[in-house]
Order: C-alpha cells, then structure tokens, then sequence
C-alpha cells in the first residue's frame, strides 16, 4: 500500500522563507509543491524551492567533515575535524592578530546559527570581519 | 461536507478504493493528502475550500509508484477535467479512479474565472453558473501583432525560469521533460532563450490544457499564462473542433497526427 504524505516545511536556500510542501511517497521525498497559504510566498517559487527535495537524499550529498591529507580529501571524525580547525584559527590569529580572521556566514543558516557566528568572530577571535552570502 | 465524508469512508471501509486523494485540515493550513482505511479518523480534517492543489497529479504520482491501485479523489470541475485528458492520454485508467465530486461556490467559480465549475457528479455543493471571461481573447485580438508582440515579450521577459507552470501543471505528464534532458539544456549552462521555452510550452499544452489557471497562479512572475494558454485551447478548438476535458469519448487530434498511420490506426 503506497504511503503518500506532505509534510510542511520553510525553503532551506534562502533567506527569504517561502513555504513549502514536500511530498513523501512510501517515506521517500519525491518532489515539492509550493504552500498556497504561506504567506510569504502564496503558492509561488524559485527554481531552487521547487528542487528543494532533490538534495537531501542526494548520493553526493556530504555526511561527513573532510580534511585534505596530503593532496587528497579524507574522511575524518567531528572530533577530528574540530581540533584541527581549533589548532590552525589558534595559530593564524596568535601570528597575525585578529584581523586576519573573517567569517562568512550563510543565508541557509538559521538566525540563531548566524548569531553565533557573528558572535564567535566579535568575543573569541575579536574582529568585525563578518559577511555572509546574501550581501550579491 | 458530511455527505462527502459519509462516502468516502463507506468507499474505504468496502474497500471500493484502496485510498482517496483529498485536502486535510493540519494546524490551520489546507494540504493535500492520501486518505486510508488504516487511518480513517484522518477524514474528520478532511476539507474543502478556495486552496487548489494539483490533486490529478498527485494521484499520478501515486499509481506510479502502485499501478494496480484503485483509488478516489474529492475533485471539482477542473480536477475532473484533468483525469479526463489523463485517461485520454493513457497515464491512468478510468476503471482505477473513482470521483468524489464537489461543485465550486460562486465565489470559487468568479476568482478562477471557470467555465464549468463544477464536476458530472455531485456530493457537495450546489452547481453554480458558469463564468465567463469575457472579451479576454477578442480584446487581444484589436491588438496590431507588434502590439501583441511587444505585450508577450514583456511579459515573457520577467520570467525567472523557475518552472513552476510545469511543475504544478495536471497535464505536464511527461515522465522526461525535454528540459531535463542533458543533451539538450546542460547542466551549468543557461535554460531555454525567451521565449522558446514559453512558445514551446504552450504548443505542448495544445489538446491538453484544461484552462484550471494553475500554472498562472504558480508564477512568480506574474505572467498571464492562462490566457496564452486559452488562445492555443481556440485554435485547437477551430481547428479540430476539440475541447480538453470536456469529452471522455474520442481521442485528442495531436494522438491522430505524427506517424502517418492515421487510416490505419482507425482501422484496427
């Protein structure tokens, strides 16, 4: 027996928050309707509302954090990863000072994700070098 | 609204239909929905009302993953419209689906415009009368063809090629668009000129368009799609004498042209 159910979600690319309806067969996401009654976007979308559903099961989709070894891209645990990541910012900022530092934050993120960011640059790194995506 | 209920779920409960597609009442916002016996008190939420969805595709969407299926769908005028041509056109067939009819309100019928707002049988509502659109086409036929040129490419301009008439579209059936194909439009690479692809579009929509204005709702844009569409419904119509919809009998003259086997294909 097929499954068939939408489940109402806000557009993940942008800023701007269109709704939509993502429409689930037999616990797979199939395609997208835009929401008629959002009303931000009143049953319109983009292109990249209307493909919203193509990337979350998407094969090439990225799982896990990569670190290039050597020339090549490699698979690597969180814990890894954040370590390096620490060391390296450790570094960059002790030799050159905060202002070699910037942070470009992304219109996909939620508010409070940019919060951070904004303020992990301003209290930690201590610079106001921060953009993000949306400034094209 | 108890009538409709009352037959859906006798039709679920007899097993006449393995599921029903419909609108459901979540959370305050309408959104279509594949009723089933497993989880009849889902029919207490189910609705209807001025929020249109594509139901006819949705149902596609669902014997394509079930071909054996039977199943019902709480349609108006336009939904049956579009199961009409999805018959003729062999993507369903008529002894899978069965019609849970709901006729629009006046108020319905005068947004959209329709001509027939309601479907050949009813569970609610009453018939409203048709509404016309008036001088649409004629008042675009007093343009010059520059005037009319110049309206459409201005129009066509704005286009943020987001696909959306296609996407939404009861008829845009085709499991490979041609817009998807690689060899035609790669990845990467800009989509269609305008206004091919909305030339191109409307000749696909000849013989298929049932004038639900879906897709001119769907635009971001704000292109008058349904009345370009309308124009290619008349010239089928004086050409052809064929309507979209409007007959389960015979077949869509685009289904006659093409291979050439026109006397034989009547005679077998």
């Amino acid at each position: 027996m097929v499954d068939y159910r939408t489940v109402y979600t806000i557009c993940p690319f942008c800023g701007t928050g269109c709704g939509l309806l993502l429409e689930v067969v037999n616990g797979r996401l199939a395609a997208t309707l835009p929401c008629k009654t959002n009303a931000i976007s009143e049953g319109k979308l983009c292109i990249k509302g209307w493909s919203a559903h193509e990337f979350v099961q998407s094969t090439e989709r990225l799982k896990k954090p990569l670190i290039r070894k050597e020339g090549v891209l490699k698979e690597v645990s969180w814990e890894e990863a954040i370590e390096y990541i620490a060391t390296r910012l450790k570094g960059i900022v002790q030799a050159y000072g905060p202002a070699s530092f910037a942070a470009l934050s992304s219109a996909k993120c939620t508010n409070e994700e940019n919060y951070l960011l904004q303020k992990f640059a301003r209290a930690v790194i201590g610079t106001n070098n921060v953009d993000h995506c949306a400034r094209l | 609204m108890d009538r409709l209920r009352t037959a859906v779920r006798e039709a679920l409960l007899k097993g006449e239909v393995m599921g029903v597609v419909g609108m459901i009442l979540e959370e305050g916002t309408p959104k279509p929905h594949f009723f089933v016996k497993e989880r009849m008190d889902e029919l207490e939420k189910l609705t209807v009302g001025n929020i249109r969805y594509p139901l006819t595709a949705i149902l596609l969407r669902i014997v394509r993953s079930d071909p054996e299926i039977r199943l019902g769908i709480v349609a108006r005028g336009c939904d049956e419209r579009a199961l009409v041509e999805l018959i003729r056109n062999n993507q369903l067939s008529e002894r899978q689906v069965r019609l849970f009819g709901v006729a629009c309100t006046e108020e319905e019928a005068s947004t959209c415009k329709c001509a027939e707002p309601y479907p050949s049988s009813i569970l609610m509502g009453d018939k409203v009368e048709p509404v016309s659109d008036g001088e649409l086409l004629t008042s675009f036929e007093k343009m010059t063809e520059e005037e009319r040129l110049n309206f459409w490419m201005g129009h066509f301009r704005k286009c943020i090629k987001c696909y959306g008439c296609r996407n939404i579209c009861p008829l845009c059936f085709c499991q490979n668009c041609t817009l998807d194909e690689e060899e035609l439009s790669q990845r990467g690479t800009i989509p269609p000129e305008i206004p091919i692809f909305h030339l191109i579009r409307a000749l696909h929509m000849a013989e298929r368009c049932i004038d639900c204005g879906l897709c001119e709702e769907a635009c971001p844009a704000g292109i008058p799609l349904r009345t370009l569409y309308k124009k290619m419904r008349e010239v089928v119509r004086s050409y052809f004498d064929f309507i979209p919809g409007l007959t389960k009998e015979g077949k869509g003259p685009l289904q006659y042209l093409g291979d050439g086997k026109f006397g034989e294909r009547e005679s077998s």
